[in-house]
């Protein structure tokens, strides 16, 4: 019965008092309706089609209710199709198994169980349906009124709800039971009055939702009363949420029907829960009378709960990414297929005309990109060609950062740069191995120092990770554990690496701490995420990071969830860091912070590396159109009074990648030979690299090209 | 900490009240009231009279109301009809293995949601598939009937433990242990399943989040990350359900205590009901109100060590 207890009130666990879940069917009215007071009738009808349809393609719901049918149909028609009467004897066959006069055997008196389990359901199911009527009726009532009054109905309502949660049924149940002798109607009554504040919270987080819909705004302007607005515009939007409530309450109110039946308090006849009781005493001699009755309560209960959950899932799958991923799909299509082709062999023509008029030993050749195009003669870090796939929703891999170069020499400070959705984050991140989401490298290397990180062992790469490369977040006080003091991350972030006692790494927590100028150390070591600025927590994050002094820090847009004051200190503590010899990549797409920390910098765009140049270089003389388009629409260097110019388009999700040049689609210079075929990054001079075709365009004026001063 | 028992005092003392009046304005509406089922219908009139104002039962209702309500507080509930015995005392007999049952249950019933809600999420897979399918068995399956099939198991088709059948810890432990096991297992297991469902979804939805990357990020071992972390963080809905898991543990007792024959006050519950014994069931229904209350209480000092945005 604890189950069943718990589940009367609808159950937090089963979703129903999920906030999302009446999100959900809130969104169902943004998103069905566009708005017009006159078409809710024909809508919900449509809607309630579309419901249909999509109702009866799951197959688990749809077999919860079938069987719900049959068994309802049986117990209706018990006198039709009962093989006997409910009280008919066979001594002879007195708890017996099946056998052909009794196909599910017979109990106590050879009492027929078929028949008894037909007969007894008439009463059960009247009971539950007795209590679900009363559920229904009193919560949704209460809770429209509740959500759409609002002010002291809607508070008591809602406190009400509250004790309701608190109040064990079963007990309440007793006392009606014991005041009202086997009044099972009284019981079931009771039942669904204890249930109905549970839906009463659900109707009116609802309602309130819907009332601020537009239309219920109209429609109460053009005069209609509360009456007729409840019930002409909320009970058509209410119905889903609904019914997975009485489903489910439905599920309780059977097991605690039976169980009181069990118990030998409901009504004295048969019913299903009296058929287990006689289960129970019978039970060292027929253990078989268990199985027919427990069988039909189980799977009728189950099947009410799936009957819930698949309704909720079909309201809520409407509003989900299906529709438009089966568009993506069908839209992409072409793309990577046979009209792609034609222009091939005119791209191969065009590419050597492009290539010998780039910089002087400029070789488009896959061979001669990957290690050409590193800038430091030594590096630290080495990444190579790599490539990082996410899995998508139709379970297929989907590349979002490809074929990525670039390298990192001791104690230097680079900057990955390029509009959100670029692939910096994910880049930054495959590094570390800290992909989230299912998200894996497919190709390249990473290599520190003699480190190959992209086949490490997971021992080898937890000793990298904070040991030899530390890593400064985004969001800097989601990355702190709530429950957690700063002092314990510090300490848990040195003792991982150096073990030792707690209070040297306590010590040298406090240390850290300094030196990221915290100016009340002792007292941040006792701190609570929660009660840390953004700039603070990431002072503490940037600690954490330097805990075991690593010989990189990559920081992920360290200073974009900051204050602009704040900003200015971090960026500091970053540079004074990169002083001390501590490499440094550095994402962001703020060339200010980049100019202000970074000596090289690395473009990229739609998930490729597209240019890579030493920073004064790259801001004096882009070699691609993004970086240059990215430098005019720095606010930054902005023409005071002058509109910003940006980059017109978009970066196409990686879904929907040209088969060409990745930026062909937003590029002034685009020709039909950028669109052909994939562009390789080719080196432009000893220290850039560039993956543009047309690099003649941009390079041999530079002083005409020079749009960008300084980046400060 | 002083909002959460301000919260807890908000709902407890309404909560108490409101079971009270209500009992006692349904018994109030009983016909044939506590003197005439004392003296069975046989009685003259004169003597059903008498007793009645002896017992105060021609004062008006709110009257009534508040004698019985201040009696109740200084812990007398009247007296049962059924074995003239007082209810307090009664009560006071018999809680003792309501609170074993219910105590043992929880634990099992965290041990194992905790558990499978930890081991299929974080292992994932087709561990996670089974969770979700026992959990959903879990919650269809009534108790008394998983109860019966226990006993069948473990006490009829192999006899290990006792069927029925309750002794007193202090008259033989050992005895009292195994008498229980069964209850234990009945109650414990069907509410394990969905404490393992909110275990596994809140720890998919710590796992999601960015301060555990950023702990991978530092070199932290994956299972201090699962077990110190997520896991701490995770228990915080974990605890508030709880809660309610124990409401639904109090009304299993009554089908469980009454299954496995234990004394205790909800089997009591179920012979006060069928004897018609209002006094008593009045007294058993404030009782196990109270006893929500204080678990009530518990999960909100829980809930409050476990949430340090709570503690400071
Ligand atoms: S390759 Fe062509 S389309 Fe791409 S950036 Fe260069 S000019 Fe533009």
């Amino acid at each position: 019965m604890t189950s069943q207890a718990t589940g009367l009130i609808p159950d937090p666990t089963a979703g129903s008092l999920d906030p999302d879940n009446t999100t959900v069917a809130v969104g169902a009215v943004g998103a069905g309706d566009s708005g017009e007071p006159a078409a809710p009738a024909r809508d919900s009808q449509q809607r309630r089609r579309g419901f249909v349809r999509r109702f009866v393609r799951k197959p688990v719901a749809m077999t919860a209710f079938c069987w719900l049918v049959i068994v309802v149909l049986g117990c209706v028609f018990a006198p039709l199709l009962a093989p006997y009467g409910p009280e008919d004897q066979d001594l002879m066959a007195a708890l017996s198994t099946p056998s052909a006069a009794h196909p599910l055997g017979a109990g106590e008196l050879g009492l027929d169980v078929l028949s008894r389990l037909l007969y007894g359901g008439r009463i059960t199911l009247l009971g539950v349906l007795i209590s679900c009527t009363v559920f229904a009726v009193l919560g949704v009532l209460a809770g429209m009124i509740a959500g759409f009054r609002g002010g002291w109905v809607d508070r008591l309502v809602m406190w009400l709800a509250n004790l309701a949660f608190a109040l064990p049924a079963v007990i309440i149940l007793l006392v009606v039971l014991a005041i009202f002798p086997n009044n099972e109607t009284a019981a079931m009554v009771a039942l669904g009055i204890l249930g109905a504040p549970g839906l009463a919270r659900i109707v009116r987080s609802v309602t309130l939702g819907l009332r601020e819909e537009l239309y219920v705004k109209a429609a109460r302007l053009s005069g209609l009363g509360t009456g007729t607005i409840l019930r002409r515009h909320l009970l058509p939007r209410l119905a889903g949420p609904i019914i997975v409530q009485v489903s489910l309450f439905g599920a309780a109110a059977v097991g605690l029907e039976t169980g009181l039946g069990f118990l030998g308090l409901g009504v004295t006849t048969a019913t299903w829960g009296t058929l287990a009781a006689e289960a129970n005493s019978r039970l060292a001699d027929q253990p078989w009378l268990l199985v027919p009755t427990g069988f039909v309560i189980i799977t009728f209960i189950l099947a009410l709960g799936l009957l819930g959950d698949g309704i909720r899932d079909t309201l809520a799958e409407r509003y989900s990414l299906q529709p438009s991923k089966k568009r993506r799909r069908r839209r992409s299509a072409p793309a990577d297929g046979a009209a792609v082709r034609p222009d091939a062999h005119r791209q191969r023509k065009a590419r050597p005309a492009a290539a010998a008029s780039a910089a002087a030993d400029s070789t488009a050749d896959a061979a001669g990109r990957a290690t050409d195009v590193d800038g430091a003669p030594d590096p630290l870090l080495q990444v190579d060609g790599l490539t990082v796939a996410f899995p998508n929703q139709d379970g297929c891999e989907l590349t979002v950062v490809q074929d990525v170069s670039f390298s990192v020499g001791a104690g230097e400070a680079v900057g990955i740069v390029g509009e959100s959705g670029c692939g910096k984050t994910v880049t930054a991140s495959a590094i570390l191995g800290l992909l989230r989401g299912g998200g894996r490298i497919t190709a390249g290397s990473v290599r520190l120092d003699d480190t190959e990180l992209t086949t490490a062992d997971a021992a080898t790469m937890r000793s990298v990770r904070g040991g030899r490369i530390g890593w400064i977040s985004q969001d800097p006080i989601a990355s702190l554990d709530p429950s957690f003091t700063a002092g314990h991350h510090l300490v848990e972030a040195i003792r991982v690496h150096r073990g030792g006692s707690k209070a040297v790494a306590r010590q040298r927590a406090r240390e850290l701490l300094e030196l990221v100028r915290i100016p009340d150390p002792e007292r941040m070591l006792r701190s609570y995420p929660h009660q840390l600025s953004g700039g603070m927590a990431q002072r503490v994050g940037i600690a954490c990071a330097l805990a075991c002094d690593p010989q990189l820090v990559i920081a992920d847009e360290p200073t974009t969830a900051l204050d602009v004051t704040v900003q200015a200190d971090i960026l500091q503590l970053l540079r004074t860091l990169q002083a001390s010899g501590t490499a440094v990549i550095l994402v962001t797409h703020d060339w200010g912070v980049l100019a202000d920390l970074c000596q090289r910098a690395v473009v990229m765009y739609a998930g490729e590396v597209i240019e890579q140049a030493p920073l004064q270089e790259l801001i004096d003389r882009p070699a691609h159109p993004y970086t240059r388009g990215l430098l005019r629409s720095n606010p930054h260097q902005a023409v005071r009074g002058e509109p910003l110019p940006t980059v017109r388009g978009t970066v196409p999700a990686p879904s929907h990648w040209p088969a060409g040049c990745h930026f062909a689609d937003r590029c002034e210079l685009a020709t039909s030979v950028c669109r052909a075929e994939p562009v390789t990054l080719h080196r432009v001079s000893a220290e850039r690299s560039s993956r543009c075709l047309r690099i003649d365009q941009l390079l041999p004026r530079p002083d005409v090209e020079q749009v960008a001063g300084h980046a400060r | 900490m002083v909002k959460l028992l301000r919260r807890w005092l908000l709902t407890s003392i309404p909560l108490v009240l409101l079971v009270s009046v209500l009992t006692f304005v349904l018994a109030a509406l009983v016909p044939g009231d506590a003197a005439r089922a004392i003296l069975g219908f046989n009685a003259t009139e004169e003597t059903y009279q008498n007793l009645r104002s002896t017992m105060g039962l021609d004062d008006p209702l709110p009257v009534r109301f508040w004698d019985w309500f201040t009696a109740a507080l200084r812990g007398d509930l009247g007296t049962s009809i059924t074995n003239g015995d007082t209810v307090s005392h009664q009560i006071a007999v018999r809680i003792g293995p309501t609170i074993a049952l219910t105590v043992g249950a929880i634990v099992i019933a965290t041990v194992v949601g905790v558990g499978l809600g930890l081991l299929s999420s974080w292992r994932g897979g087709w561990l996670g598939k089974v969770v979700d399918v026992v959990s959903l068995l879990a919650m269809a399956v009534p108790a008394y009937w998983f109860g019966l099939l226990l006993v069948w198991v473990l006490a009829i088709a192999l006899p290990i433990f006792p069927a029925t059948g309750y002794v007193s810890p202090g008259d033989d432990f050992v005895m009292w242990f195994q008498g229980l096991v069964l209850p234990w297992l009945t109650l414990g297991i069907t509410a394990s399943a969905p404490i393992a469902k909110q275990t596994r979804d809140g720890v998919l939805t710590e796992l999601n989040k960015d301060y555990v990357t950023v702990l991978r990020s530092r070199g932290v071992p994956e299972r201090t990350i699962v077990f110190k972390h997520v896991l701490r963080n995770a228990a915080t809905p974990v605890v508030s359900i709880l809660g309610l898991m124990f409401i639904g543990l109090l009304s299993g007792t009554v089908l469980v205590e009454a299954l496995f024959v234990i004394p205790g006050v909800g089997g009591w519950a179920v012979e006060a009901t069928q004897a018609h014994d209002i006094p008593a069931i009045q007294g058993i229904a404030v009782l196990l109100t109270l006893l929500v209350v204080a678990v009530n209480l518990v999960i909100e000092v829980l809930y409050g060590l476990l949430n340090p945005k709570v503690r400071t």
